[in-house]
């Protein structure tokens, strides 16, 4: 055991000891912080990770805490059947609200959460079911057969219960299958559809998350304090949430626990020493609050427990088991079948016509290598036939399917995977996670799965797949390293392998040679030729002649979005018009 | 509910409905120039309306201590930054362009207030107050984050706008204060009475969207603020400074902001924390109107300006909540009609 590791022990004994040794005061300040970890916990996976900010969780913590109190109170339920209508009725407003926005820009949603929580505030505020502004007065406490969690020390138990549960479910759900797509959200969504991710459900997923542990803090919150009444849900509440997320941070889930315990006990310091320093009560708090969290934005966006995380147990990462059973495999057609046929494509970006009326196909086994001057529309052809972006005109046939109207993650469920000519990685994240996301579409367990720790078959399989791919393409060495700490032309290699983790039929590679060294560039060639003696048919984007010339079987010259030329690589050399193209001809 | 009642309803939701316009328009300009969400422009509503009524008290409004410190805190982050870069002879110009000025308008305010001038210059003085807190917000939270994502600097104004309130409480204390019409007239036009204030706002918002509208259409700095919007490297490449086009942009704002205030401080009761449910109606009507447009941006706040006034009679207790629920409907139909996905924030 590590002094680390000890170090962790004696955290937890610490937790469970604390309520049996510390005064009255302290344990209702640690169920506090419990209640208000729960609540950034859910905001750490959604705006620390996934890039979604909500200002509204005081709400969804609101509904739920109004649901259980009402039906304790008056219908006389009991508040475990409460936890079971709170958690509903939070999860049916999250989604509701989650598919009218989520599909917009970020700062909309934003925006909606404020003012949905200004709304819900109201709504509490002046339904005379409910109490108004005075609130709803003696909730029952939570009972477990005959035991009553109906002290401060008592609730201490039930409240860290259920936030261990959430922390290590969450935990768990980041290291997964769905955790890796959560984590591309933020910045790489794109990437992450072509990889067969449908974010706009995963952001629904993780919306929904957010806004069940902000309900089950609600639950235990009119529980604990047997009263629920509109001023804990107001418009600061929400703010103090997200704060305590942006203080913790999103480096791992404990951030939740480090936010929630700064801004508790700083709020309970400050309420106590601010009005003394004004000589009236009142949320001076917040000047302190304001100002901590714009120093904490112009210093650092990671918060602070990246910092604290020194003193803990690092993980090391450990490489994945070899001899996991490897995913299933896709059956390649076989040479020479006709797989990918494009007719007539167009794209049209306002005025500018980047492809006009463009054809060309492929067949199985085959390299074809598309070129062209910049600018001559090598890229857009590539976005138009992953499904990157939408054509205007004209159609695209995948193993005979129309897949031209099909966003990028059906078609890459039909086989197609594809680099990027931006490298398009999450540089945060592990060579081996930014590999093992290629292969999202070879696993199927979801979020809940992963929670439960019920993936982990699979996942093995998955890592084993990607550790499998880099070393192919020979990244072995940088397996656990962070994918933006790569020099720019291994990225791009660290692209090609997460294509490859996909089992694709046809590869589309964006320019896979820029940034290599002579001998890398020769090694990446061989790869190519034996992948192509596997069965496996690519489509090239390529500025380096030598490397395309004695690769490819076949080219396609673009020159304004047009086919300029096509044939066999010798032919193309000896083309006047190509050669026109490129050198500018001869006046 | 008979047409006299109509009549009223709409005369005081077109009141209100103008002042959300003009902050909507503001909120629109700040996002397009800066891509900040600025929730702190309630808060200059609210100063603006309590520095009035505290100069109307005859004593010396707590924003100028604000303007002292605010203008104490700017100099000292150029002098700092200044002697960085080696450049001291610029010092003499910073302890009188970001200390002397805001100093000066600070004695000239402790001068003035205990005599009680004029509604005109009071007013003035209100404005020369409040105004320069804008550029100084930006110079001191938002300048720093001038390359992070739209949300980073949403949680900023958030960050902002707490310590805005927070110094507001500080100031004003909890007491809400109601300054003086401009005038108390009333017009009779057929069977409607109408308030010379609901006058004053109403052709007070028209004058200042007009003015807006010749500044950005013939002015070189307006034409500036647009092509940054538009494009912030390709503006910076030819020479229009970004900086300049934030603090621009936000004291544009602070005196939209302010004017709000002055205009709706005789209509209805300021308290230090008032603002930021006005600012937000502001913002709901800018996104009724798609947060793109400014003359839709400018309807949609006239329809929650009158959606507020019809809910209070219908369902007083609700206004609120019927106002700020809207922009869900509104919301489901722009996603229903968006076709291009999100566009992806860059990662910092």
């Amino acid at each position: 055991m590590s002094l680390s590791w000890r170090a962790l022990a004696a955290c937890l004994v610490v937790l469970i000891a604390a309520p049996l040794l510390l005064p009255e005061f302290y344990v209702t300040l640690l169920d506090y912080i419990g209640l208000a970890t729960l609540v950034a916990l859910g905001l750490v996976v959604m705006t620390g990770v996934a890039g979604i900010v909500s200002f509204g969780q005081q709400a969804f913590v609101g509904i739920a805490a109004y649901t259980t109190a009402g039906l304790t109170t008056l219908a006389g339920w009991s508040p475990w059947g409460g936890l079971v209508a709170s958690l509903a009725c939070v999860a049916a407003c999250a989604l509701l609200i989650g598919l009218v926005t989520l599909r917009l820009s970020g700062h909309y949603l934003s925006i909606a959460t404020i003012a949905w929580g200004i709304a819900i505030y109201y709504l509490f505020g002046n339904l005379p079911l409910l109490g108004q502004y005075s609130g709803v007065d003696n909730v029952p406490a939570v009972a477990i057969g005959g035991f009553a969690f109906d002290t401060g020390r008592k609730s201490y138990v039930l409240i860290w219960a259920f936030a261990a549960a959430a922390l290590l479910a969450a935990r768990n759900l980041l290291d997964s299958r769905s955790g890796r797509a959560i984590r591309a959200l933020r910045f790489r969504s794109v990437m992450a559809e072509s990889c067969g991710v449908d974010t706009s459900a995963l952001k629904l997923v993780v919306f929904v998350h957010a806004a069940l542990l902000a309900g089950l803090a609600g639950w235990l919150h009119a529980h604990y304090l047997r009263f629920v009444s509109p001023h804990a849900f107001g418009v600061n509440a929400g703010i103090d949430y997200l704060f305590m997320a942006v203080i913790g941070g999103a480096s791992n889930v404990w951030g939740a626990v480090v936010g929630a315990s700064i801004m508790t006990v700083l709020k309970e310091w400050l309420k106590d020493l601010l009005p003394k320093l004004f000589q009236h009560t009142g949320n001076y708090e917040t000047i302190v609050f304001g100002v901590l969290m714009l120093l904490l934005l112009h210093r650092t966006r990671d918060g602070i427990a990246p910092a604290l995380a020194r003193w803990l147990p690092s993980r090391t990462a450990l490489p994945p088991p070899s001899g996991a059973r490897e995913p299933p495999r896709r059956v390649r057609p076989a040479a020479g079948t006709p797989l990918l046929q494009v007719q007539g494509l167009q794209k049209r970006f306002g005025g500018l016509v980047a492809v006009k009326d463009l054809s060309f196909s492929l067949a199985a086994g085959e390299i074809l290598g598309l070129i062209g001057p910049n600018g001559a529309g090598k890229s857009t052809v590539f976005n138009l036939v992953s499904g990157t972006l939408a054509a205007s005109g004209g159609a695209v046939h995948l193993l005979g399917e129309r897949v031209d109207r099909l966003p990028s993650r059906a078609i890459a469920r039909r086989g197609l995977a594809r680099t990027f000519q931006h490298v398009n990685l999450v540089s945060r994240m592990s060579v081996l996670d930014n590999v093992a996301l290629g292969a999202h579409l070879r696993g199927r367990k979801g979020s809940a799965a992963a929670m439960l720790r019920a993936d982990r078959g699979e996942e093995a399989s998955l890592l084993a797949e990607a550790a499998r791919q880099i070393e192919r393409v020979g990244l072995a060495g940088y397996m656990m390293d962070a994918a933006g700490s790569l020099p720019l032309g291994q990225q791009r290699v660290v692209e090609i392998a997460r294509a490859l983790a996909a089992d694709p039929v046809l590869l589309l590679l964006d320019e896979p040679a820029a940034g290599l060294r002579y001998g890398e560039k020769l090694a990446l060639a061989a790869l190519l030729r034996r992948l192509r003696a596997e069965g496996l048919t690519i489509l090239l984007v390529e500025h380096d002649m030598e490397f395309v010339m004695g690769l490819v079987d076949r080219l396609v010259v673009m020159d304004f979005g047009e086919v300029l030329a096509a044939g066999l690589p010798a032919d193309i050399q000896r083309d006047p018009v190509v050669v026109e193209a490129y050198l500018g001809g001869i006046e | 509910m008979n047409g006299n009642i109509a009549l009223w309803l709409a005369q005081d939701g077109v009141t209100n409905g103008a002042i959300y316009a003009l902050l909507a328009l503001a909120l629109l300009l700040v996002f397009a120039v800066t891509r900040i969400i600025f929730v702190p422009q309630g808060d200059f509503i609210s100063y603006a309306g309590l520095t009035l009524g505290t100069l109307q008290l005859g004593q010396v409004p707590g924003t100028v201590y604000l303007l002292a410190g605010g203008g104490a805190i700017v100099a000292s982050i150029e002098a700092a930054a200044a002697l960085r870069a080696g450049k001291s002879t610029r010092l003499p110009r910073i302890a009188v362009v970001q200390l002397g000025v805001p100093l000066a308008i600070a004695a000239l305010a402790a001068w003035a207030a205990p005599r009680k001038l004029g509604p005109a210059l009071q007013m003035a003085l209100t404005l020369a107050i409040v105004v320069p807190l804008g550029p100084m917000l930006y110079r001191i939270a938002y300048r720093p984050l001038a390359n992070a994502s739209v949300l980073v600097l949403f949680i900023a104004s958030m960050a902002a706008h707490y310590v805005l309130t927070g110094l507001g409480l500080v100031i004003f204390g909890g007491e809400g204060l109601r300054s003086n019409a401009i005038s108390d007239a009333k017009f009779d036009v057929g069977i409607l009475r109408i308030g010379a204030q609901s006058v004053w706002v109403v052709a007070a918002s028209v004058v200042c969207m007009t003015a807006l509208w010749l500044f950005f259409e013939r002015s070189l700095y307006g034409k500036a603020l647009r092509a940054t919007a538009i494009n912030r490297v390709g503006a910076r490449l030819v020479g229009i400074p970004t900086a300049l086009a934030g603090r621009l942009a936000l004291a544009l704002a602070a005196t939209i902001g302010a004017l709000s205030g002055i205009l709706i401080s005789p209509i209805t009761t300021i308290y230090y924390d008032t603002g930021l449910m006005i600012g937000l109606k502001g913002f709901v009507g800018a996104i009724l109107g798609g947060m793109g447009s400014y003359p839709l941006a400018a309807l949609g706040a006239l329809g929650v300006g009158l959606l507020e006034s019809f809910a209070s009679f219908w369902a007083s207790s609700l206004k609120e909540t019927i106002v700020f629920t809207i922009i869900i409907p509104v919301l489901l139909w722009r996603s229903l009609v968006s076709r291009h996905p999100a566009v992806e924030d860059e990662e910092e």
